[in-house]
């Protein structure tokens, strides 16, 4: 009776209702909760910067899990978007807009300050990825982050060489408007999922895997790799801009020194410890790594000793991560338990339909 | 002519690894360039496919020049290469990587496509769910050259395809070669086993150093003495 486990095939357009209704469902009862007080202020905080790293982490994954290279930069490309559209909100009036209460007015600055994040840190993502993409393994490694280093720096820098308040330096960047709400960013990151999930589905999805599995190969069918190096790359660094845009509109001030080295290596631990190229393991460990430490407050200086050694138990016991490289569906899920049911009332229909198969 | 290379010179930095080399190919010919290890014929192989750049000569493909022309645009001309090595897809499965081959192709010639490759190599057929990586050195070969067919193309190139493999699978190799032949597809073959390369070839080019050094057609190249003694063991 194995062959029941394929028969039960839900049609396209109904698994796409059905995990937007699942969405709709669970925006609803996280925001209904917030609403009532049932989730803290301070919880409403921690399930926006969830949202953040989620964002970040299958962000990164593209270029690490599918692209299958291993930039260390990415914390850069998110200082890019957070700046970006910091500055760019504090020069709009969204702040008069949010303290008078009109929400609505400011959603088009929004959009546009999203856009402007995510079309700036591309155009950084373009001018690094360029270069950096002709090297492979430790040497692209070694130039991301070099190049992470330098836009942090630059960011620290730049008003005390050119003479005029851009980023204000290590000062920090204050009084952003606090546009990031929880809705907001549940959204952002819907829509990350979604632009991903359907770019890999598709047969640009496919020539980036093929780039992965072997590049030589991938060029012998006919895949222009540079080209597609080049798109995943900037694909990946437009979403950390996104998520940095997000990032500023929720703390509202920022410091080059957030955008430091390790946080680029707590990005690609998530992605790691996810699974590379698995959008479910990024999306978990984000959750668990932004949770925990909130957690775990008290011993907050080892957060560092934790993180290493739970990288090093999941190398011996879970090489490929806490998902591998699985990516699972509600609607797969659906699927096997509509088998599952059958199984066990519908025996005897099922056991025909074998027979005559054979 | 198909393919028409006329005195290219071919460097890797300072390294001048092809000099001059002149060769054809036309419709419906098996040629085979042989030749030691570390001869160019690898080199060779990748200028035609674009994937290094001739410092001088040129390189005709259907009476158009493809010099300057991007590897995909090339593979898009009806030219595939079977790289050496069996460089398969290791995570996808053999089905998965027969349709990467046809990735210049519309999507709709993809099931008479892999229909024709499951036809010559019923042992992909039968793994076809496999992942491309499990494989064993023969399948994995197989599955190059199919994966190379998938495209269609007008001119296939394979790069050593005995490398490495049994005997008996060198033998199953050469035998879908010929048929290959028969069926009409045009063959550019590279390899170092240069009795099995002749036998089946129509033409063949011997490489030394960079070098053509003798041409002439496969029964003549077998018989010939210096090749007997170089390639063939007396
Ligand atoms: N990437 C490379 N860089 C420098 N030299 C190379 C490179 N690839 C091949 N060569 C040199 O070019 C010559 C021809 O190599 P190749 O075309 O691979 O020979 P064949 O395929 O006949 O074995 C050899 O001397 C080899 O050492
Ligand atoms: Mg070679």
């Amino acid at each position: 009776m194995k062959q029941t486990n394929t028969s039960i095939r839900i049609p396209m357009p109904v698994r796409y209702l059905i995990n937007a209704a699942l969405i709709v469902l669970l925006w609803f009862i996280l925001s209904s909760l917030m609403r009532s007080g049932a989730i803290t202020n301070y919880w409403t905080g921690i399930i926006i910067m969830i949202g953040i790293n989620i964002i970040l982490a299958v962000s990164l994954n593209v270029a690490t899990g599918y692209l299958g290279q291993l930039p260390l930069g990415h914390a850069g490309f998110m200082a890019v978007g957070a700046y970006a559209g910091g500055i760019f909100m504090r020069a709009v009036p969204v702040q008069e807009f949010l303290r008078a209460g009109n929400a609505g007015a400011s959603v088009p600055y929004i959009l546009i300050a999203l856009l402007i994040s995510a079309l700036t840190a591309g155009i950084f993502g373009l001018i690094i990825g360029i270069p950096a993409l002709r090297l492979r393994g430790d040497y692209l490694a070694i130039i991301t982050l070099g190049f992470g280093e330098i836009i942090r720096v630059v960011l620290t820098n730049i008003d005390s060489v050119l003479g005029f308040d851009f980023t204000f330096g290590s000062a920090g960047l204050k009084r952003i408007p606090k546009y990031s709400s929880f809705t907001l960013v549940f959204i952002c990151v819907v829509l990350t999922c979604f632009i991903i999930h359907t770019v890999m589905k598709s047969r640009h999805g496919r020539a980036i895997l093929s780039i992965r599995e072997n590049e030589i190969a991938s060029e012998s069918v006919g895949v222009n790799t540079t080209y597609y190096k080049t798109f995943a790359f900037v694909l990946s660094a437009m979403l950390a801009g996104v998520a940095g845009c997000l990032y500023a509109g929720y703390i509202g001030s920022l410091y080059p020194s957030t955008f430091k080295f390790m946080k680029s290596i707590e990005i690609l631990v998530m992605v790691v410890l996810g699974g590379m190229g698995s959008m479910l393991g990024s999306v978990l460990s984000a959750t668990v790594l932004t949770v925990l430490p909130e957690l775990l407050r008290s011993v907050a200086d080892y957060r560092m000793v934790a993180y290493s050694l739970a990288l090093v138990i999941m190398m011996i016991f879970r090489p490929k991560g806490l998902m591998g490289s699985y990516d699972f569906s509600l609607s797969h899920l659906l699927e096997k338990g509509l088998c599952a049911v059958r199984l066990l009332f519908g025996r005897k229909s099922s056991e025909k339909k074998g027979e005559s198969r054979e | 002519m198909l393919l028409s290379v006329q005195d290219i010179h071919v460097y890797y930095g300072a390294i001048h690894a092809v000099k001059g080399v002149s060769f054809d190919v036309d419709k419906g010919e098996i040629v085979t360039l042989i030749g030691a290890n570390g001869a160019g014929k690898s080199t060779v192989l990748n200028t035609v496919s674009g994937l290094l750049h001739p410092r001088s000569g040129s390189i005709l493909f259907q009476d158009e020049s493809i010099v300057s022309v991007a590897p995909n645009k090339i593979v898009g001309r009806g030219l595939a290469q079977c790289p050496e090595g069996r460089r398969i897809f290791a995570q996808m499965t053999v089905e998965e990587n027969l349709e990467m081959g046809a990735y210049t192709r519309p999507a709709s010639s993809i099931e008479q496509n892999i229909a024709h490759v499951y036809d010559l190599f019923p042992r992909l057929k039968e793994r076809r769910r496999q992942i491309g990586g499990t494989l064993s050195g023969g399948e994995q070969q197989m599955l190059a050259m199919g994966r190379a067919l998938m495209s269609e193309p007008k001119l296939l190139m394979l790069d050593e395809p005995s490398m490495g493999l049994a005997p008996i699978l060198v033998e199953q190799i050469f035998a879908i070669i010929d048929e290959l032949h028969a069926s009409g597809s045009t063959i550019l073959l590279v390899e170092q086993n240069a009795q099995m390369a002749l036998q089946v070839a129509d033409r063949a080019y011997v490489m030394e150093s960079g070098q053509i050094t003798l041409s002439g057609t496969g029964s003549e190249l077998l018989n010939s003495d210096s090749i007997k003694k170089a390639y063939l063991g007396g």
